[in-house]
């Protein structure tokens, strides 16, 4: 016997490697990441505008050919103050979650919210996105550093109760 | 600025680092291994299972009495892997084998270690090759492969 105590647990993680391709839709978001701008995408037939888009409308079907620039201010629809911690986590807890809807899109997007006190966060809060430098600047939404008060007044309910 | 007809990739794993318990039977089984044997336990009439099971899988009933079994044993089937994929357990071509220790009524799953497939056949006898005794943890892996008796490890 090697003395050691009996064993009791096992390791049995489970991983599986995938290879992900972004697909054509989702590719010209990321380059738009690249040069610092939100792209989204609009349908030609109900005109809403998709940040991320997948390349088709969910109502209508049809493809979200047309390309809009989107501008770096938004509305924090609902949040989250995250204090659990986890495996892999990178930022300090405990930190805030924002959904993210852009000013002139149709879908909000997750994002860091910093530069607030987290009793202050509230939904309807207006933000404004902090970019990396532009030699950080990359295909990814990490090109956003984080979401920042602009400090304008909240928005109205009625602007994004759509959007929840 | 990019070339727009660039569609991006990117490297993407999902893993769950688990942890399970593993019960006193497979436990017994697994400390065995990290002490560089192999034992099984004795279910209805006296049969005696490997690895170790908590219930006898042909009636139900509870296993009792853990015996020691090997370390060599018989190949009752084998399967010939030509081209290893990334996560088996040897980076070389090998056999899958299903070995009956001597002692015991059921077979065990591992890899035997072979120059080609002429080298393989039911009923050969084989031998298990253990990782360095710092090396184990407590794990199947603990068994490194098998080998033939008397061939080279």
């Amino acid at each position: 016997m090697s003395g050691r105590e009996p064993v009791t647990m096992m390791d049995a993680a489970t991983r599986l490697d995938f290879k992900f391709t972004a697909g054509v839709a989702m590719s010209k978001n990321l380059h738009g990441y690249e040069e610092g701008k939100f792209l989204g995408q609009r349908c030609p037939k109900c005109k809403k505008v998709y940040i991320p888009s997948r390349g088709s409308c969910p109502t209508d079907g049809l493809p979200t050919d047309e390309i809009v620039e989107l501008p770096n201010t938004g509305t924090v629809t609902t949040y989250c103050v995250v204090n659990v911690p986890f495996a892999g986590q990178s930022i300090e807890i405990p930190y805030i979650c924002g959904q993210i809807l852009l000013d002139g899109a149709n879908l909000s997007f997750m994002g860091l919210l910093q530069e607030i006190p987290i009793d202050e966060v509230r939904m309807g809060l207006r933000v404004e996105a902090l970019w990396v430098p532009p030699e950080e600047l990359g295909p990814t939404l990490a090109s956003v550093k984080y979401f920042r008060p602009t400090g304008e007044p909240d928005a109205d309910y009625e602007t994004y109760k759509e959007y929840l | 600025m990019a070339d727009e007809a660039e569609i991006y990739t990117a490297d993407h794993v999902l893993e769950y680092p688990y942890v399970r318990s593993v019960g006193p039977v497979v436990g017994a089984f697994l400390t065995a291994l990290r002490d560089g044997k192999v034992v099984g336990i004795k279910g209805s009439r006296g049969r005696v299972i490997v690895p170790p099971t908590e219930y006898d899988p042909e009636t139900g009933e509870e296993t009792a009495g853990v015996v020691e079994v090997g370390p060599e044993g018989t190949v009752t089937t084998w399967s010939w892997v030509a081209r290893p994929r990334p996560k088996h357990p040897l980076q070389e071509p090998f056999a899958w084998v299903l070995v009956k220790f001597d002692g015991a009524d059921t077979s065990f799953l591992h890899v035997l270690k072979a120059a080609g497939p002429a080298d393989v056949s039911t009923g050969m006898r084989v031998r298990p090759e253990f990782v360095p005794e710092s090396a184990r943890v407590g794990h199947v892996h603990d068994i490194s492969h098998f080998v033939a008796v008397g061939g080279a490890s």
